[in-house]
């Protein structure tokens, strides 16, 4: 299989969008991406991360990356990799600064130096992996290839042999008032280690360091430049073989190398991102996605919720949904306060990132792979918008109904909560009929609790309370109310102190 | 040179993470008031003395260890405070003449630092005569290993070579300073190299050597250049300024790690001397292992009770040698309380090496002290009282090993008297078979009694005890739980005797 790139199985369709999409904001998607790139700036990932996939083929073959990626034992093989070529492109970068000739090679070299090391220990690496991507099987033919290349190897060879000449090279500097000599080094000991070896029997354990970084920015001053000259005049050989290394090997980075590194950082960037989140408990799965309606996920969660309440003891509340038959919209009611935002953001991230191919809060799932998502939800009013918020609120809702297809998700949360409630019935009830006729993916936040009833079409929905204290929110969303527990022994229980409890949780 | 006064073999660690309890210790057995009686208002004995208390020892030699040294200290006090102000000169010296190693320049590193090891040799010399005066008076081993290495170590002739050093260390005839060609050709590796200060004229010796050499003499008005050379000398002399600075560094921790080591048993002769005054007995307790169930004490007093009364307190006699549980029933303010902190006070002195308010004391040592005691209203409103309770129990259970101890006072009485001795008599019985010593105040009659029921030969029950007329006599009995806690008593105290 010929390797075309690590995200896309096929070469003819849209990699990257520049604009972020409309409903990010309303989801909360734009803090997830955000976070998720926030380290990963130089590599500009959020294109990718706004082009969701319209194939499942491309959906499955980043499943089959991200699966491998998963595995410590590569994923920490290409975060060595990654962190190698951000230091070429540094070394690079600084070459175009430099003015004195021997310094510019000299940072050239090392640049070469990395580069050949990032690239051998990374087909070594791959080599001992276990992989089963298609993606990753026909990268590690590429990158074994191209290891084994006449030019690479030419490459790695004769900068190591440059390299090692310029080491071997010592000197001596005498610095006296205004004025210092250059000279071979001629075996002087060294003073530091006798005075460190006098006040030795008083070590204490560790001790601030004294030893200041004395290395500032890039550059050399112009004494050390001369220093540099009198070190090259004192040793020719080793430079001149420094001279005919740049002359070869003016441009050594691979074009598919150059963006496999990026690439690869979208599942990085994602991993890492949910490794976090995963660590306090949370799961992830990789879902079914496909064209059926009869969706589901169990114990998912609102992702931007979570990143955000990471560093907090608050735990993230998990919550089902499914959809059977010919069951389209979620109807959402309840009391406020209890969870019913989040859960319709929930639903709405969750499609999101299923598109994009990547495992989605939950235990398991199936989605739906849209064309679209649109979403409304209550916002701020707008002074420089002269209409009112209500008829802002129909305009808006009217151009999203002239947009839908029976294969768009729509979210709507607390439209016309600026109205009378008899309007907001009204109104509802119209929106709903041509929502239903059009029989998409819905879920719909709202007060008005007859909305839940109107046809086979609706599930009812509620956010939930403690049931012996109702000013208590769990943030639970479920089909229907819990039931409650008795009290006292049952505290125990839950402080897991029965006796049995005990006897287990106290280990010898 | 390492101090080892506090372990035979490290250093006291100020740092040691607290048991996750120790507000509730704190609150419970009252040590604010005996950290208060160590500390005589000084911050830092107050800090060190709390560490080591919380940070109880395990074994019954270490134990021994402190136990031995703090013998010695109560020999010869006014020797102890003399080696302790050595420490305390040295800060106040460095206070008062602006030392310190501040600067952001190797050659200012250098300086300071060479300024501060000459103020140190002069204290070190102090030590040292100390350690020739007196040596001989101290017999535990801890001391004795660390005069003999004072003597050792600060001979007169290391005396002379350290000076020499600090003359050498001025630098009066330039650098010398080999390097290596590191990444991007810039120098690297700059070592200072030894010149032979004997002779003046090192460095023409150097350049009239045959080896190829060249020179560079800066413009003299070449600002940039000569701040780069100085740079550059300032890279030669890091690594020595480097070496110099932890010397002296190290050197101060010394100093503070012998403050810190000796302000723990300066803290117990603040205290001995205040029980002293008060007439009250110590002795040096006899650790016996974790494993063993040992509890056996004649006169144990409530140190706390003391040092706020100011004045002798009643001691309680107790056999409890084999025993893992201590049902503690009985009148109300008849010491049930007092008696709880005693044991805990008496447990955490004991694992800390001190000696114990006592006539008598042995104790197996503990793996970890936990108390919980009745609480007053949440006041946060987030849980019920009960609740509350089981939260912090389950949190103790969190952190308990077999061989802990677990004091419980009036605990699981926010329910009722049934489902409270249920629940708490399920939790009991799960930690007596996980091998954890349990000492119980209560006056729930259910619970004590369904102990007492079952006659077990590993507990004992002890009762506040009360005279005919109603008085206390503020001792504890071996006697079996009663219905009633004589709660009469204090509302007939209060609303007057009723026929």
């Amino acid at each position: 299989m010929t390797f075309h790139s690590i995200l896309f199985d096929k070469n003819d369709i849209q990699k990257e969008t520049v604009e972020q999409p409309e409903f990010f904001t309303d989801l909360n998607l734009d803090q997830v991406i955000d976070a998720i790139t926030k380290r990963k700036k130089d590599y500009n990932l959020k294109p990718f991360f706004y082009t969701p996939l319209r194939d499942i083929e491309t959906i499955y073959y980043r499943h089959e990356v991200m699966r491998d990626m998963e595995d410590a034992a590569l994923m920490a093989p290409i975060k060595a990799f990654a962190e190698k070529m951000i230091i070429v492109r540094r070394y690079l970068g600084l070459v175009e600064k430099l003015d004195s000739h021997h310094h510019k090679q000299g940072w050239f070299l090392e640049a070469a130096l990395i580069y050949c090391d990032a690239v051998t220990d990374l087909a070594c690496d791959l080599s001992l992996a276990n992989l089963k991507s298609r993606g990753f099987l026909a990268f590690r033919e590429y990158v074994t290839n191209y290891v084994h290349s006449h030019v690479f190897q030419a490459l790695q060879k004769e900068a190591q042999k440059v390299k090692n000449g310029l080491s071997n090279v010592k000197y001596s500097v005498i610095i006296q008032e205004g004025r210092f000599s250059v000279r071979g080094y001629e075996d002087e000991a060294d003073y530091s280690v006798e005075v460190e070896k006098t006040f030795e029997k008083f070590k204490q354990g560790a001790v601030k360091d004294y030893r200041l970084d004395l290395y500032k920015g890039s550059g050399m001053s112009h004494i050390e430049a001369k220093i540099l000259e009198f070190v090259a005049l004192l040793f020719p050989a080793p430079f001149a073989a420094l001279d005919q290394f740049c002359a070869n090997h003016s441009q050594f980075v691979d074009e598919t190398i150059r963006i496999f590194d990026r690439e690869i950082q979208f599942y990085v960037a994602y991993l890492e991102f949910i490794a976090e989140i995963k660590s306090k408990g949370l799961p992830f799965c990789y879902p079914q996605v496909g064209a059926s309606r009869e969706v589901f996920d169990y114990d998912g969660f609102d992702l931007a919720l979570a990143h955000a309440l990471i560093f907090t003891e608050k735990p993230v509340i998990c919550n089902d949904f499914f959809l059977k038959g010919a069951e389209r919209i979620i109807v959402v009611s309840g009391p406020n306060q209890g969870g019913k935002t989040t859960f319709a953001r929930a639903f709405g991230q969750l499609h999101y990132l299923a598109s994009l191919g990547c495992p989605v809060p939950g235990r398991e799932a199936r989605l739906f792979l849209f064309d679209q998502i649109f979403t409304h939800f209550e916002r701020q009013e707008d002074i420089r918008n002269l209409r009112g918020k209500l008829e802002d609120d129909l305009t808006r809702i009217h151009d999203i109904l002239a947009r839908i297809t029976p294969n768009s998700i729509l979210i709507l949360n607390e439209i016309f909560a600026s109205t009378t409630l008899q309007d907001a019935v009204f109104l509802s009830k119209e929106i709903m009929a041509k929502v239903m006729e059009v029989d998409l993916l819905c879920v719909w936040v709202t007060f008005i609790d007859e909305l839940s009833t109107l046809s086979e079409k609706t599930v009812s929905m509620v956010s939930t309370v403690v049931p012996e204290n109702p000013a208590m929110r769990t943030f639970k969303i479920v089909r229907r109310s819990a039931d409650g527990l008795a009290y006292a022994l049952s505290l125990a229980e839950k402080h897991r102190l029965t006796y049995k409890q005990i006897k287990e949780r106290i280990t010898s | 040179m390492r101090v080892f006064l506090m372990h035979p073999d490290r250093d006291f660690n100020v740092t040691q993470k607290l048991p996750f309890n120790e507000a509730a210790l704190t609150e419970d057995l009252e040590l604010n008031i005996l950290f208060n009686a160590m500390a005589l208002g000084d911050e830092f004995l107050f800090k060190v003395v709390r560490q080591a208390i919380f940070a109880s020892l395990d074994a019954p030699e270490a134990i021994r260890y402190r136990q031995e040294i703090l013998k010695d200290c109560l020999k010869n006090p006014s020797i102890v405070r003399k080696i302790y102000r050595i420490p305390i000169e040295s800060i106040e010296n460095k206070r008062r003449r602006w030392m310190g190693i501040f600067s952001s320049q190797p050659s200012g590193i250098l300086s300071g630092a060479v300024q501060m090891l000459e103020m140190f040799v002069v204290l070190l010399r102090k030590l040292k005569r100390i350690a020739d005066e007196h040596a001989d008076g101290f017999e535990s081993p801890g001391f004795k290993r660390f005069f003999a290495m004072i003597q050792q170590e600060l001979s007169d002739d290391y005396f002379a070579v350290v000076e020499n050093h600090l003359k050498m260390l001025k630098f009066h005839d330039g650098v010398l300073i080999s390097a290596e060609l590191g990444n991007g050709n810039e120098g690297t590796n700059y070592i200072l190299r030894k010149t032979n200060h004997d002779h003046r004229n090192w460095l023409k010796r150097v350049l009239a050597r045959k080896s190829p050499s060249y020179s560079y003499t800066l413009h003299p008005r070449d600002d940039a250049g000569a701040r780069a050379l100085g740079e550059l000398r300032d890279r030669g002399v890091n690594l020595v300024a480097n070496a110099v600075a932890q010397s002296a560094d190290h050197i101060d921790s010394f100093f503070n790690m012998l403050r810190l080591e000796l302000a723990f048993y300066i803290g117990c002769l603040n205290l001995s001397e205040r029980l002293d005054q008060l007439g009250e007995p110590i002795v040096f307790p006899e650790p016996a292992p974790a494993s063993e169930r040992q509890h056996s004490f004649t006169g144990l007093y409530d140190v706390a009770l003391a040092l706020t009364m100011k004045q002798k307190v009643v001691g309680n006699d107790v056999n409890a040698d084999g025993k893992d549980l201590a049902m503690i029933t009985g009148a109300n303010q008849g010491g049930k309380s007092t008696f709880l902190r005693s044991i805990g006070l008496a447990q955490l002195m004991m694992q800390c090496g001190m000696f114990v308010p006592a006539e008598s004391f042995r104790a197996n040592v503990c793996s970890g002290l936990f108390t919980h005691y009745k609480r007053e209203e949440d006041a946060t409103m987030t849980s019920g009282k009960f609740d509350e309770e089981l939260g912090r129990m389950s949190a103790i259970v969190d952190n308990i090993t077999p061989n802990s101890m677990v004091l419980f006072n009036e605990s699981f009485a926010a329910t009722n008297e049934r489902e409270g001795s249920e629940i708490a008599r399920q939790i009991v019985s799960a930690l007596l078979e996980k091998r954890v010593k349990v000492f119980f105040v209560t006056h729930l009659y259910e619970l004590a009694q369904s102990f007492h029921a079952q006659g077990m030969d590993n507990a004992i029950f002890l009762r506040a005890d009360r005279q005919e007329d109603g008085r206390r006599t503020y001792k504890l009995i071996e006697a079996p739980p009663l219905k009633t806690s004589y709660g009469v008593d204090a509302y007939n105290k209060i609303f007057g005797e009723r026929k």
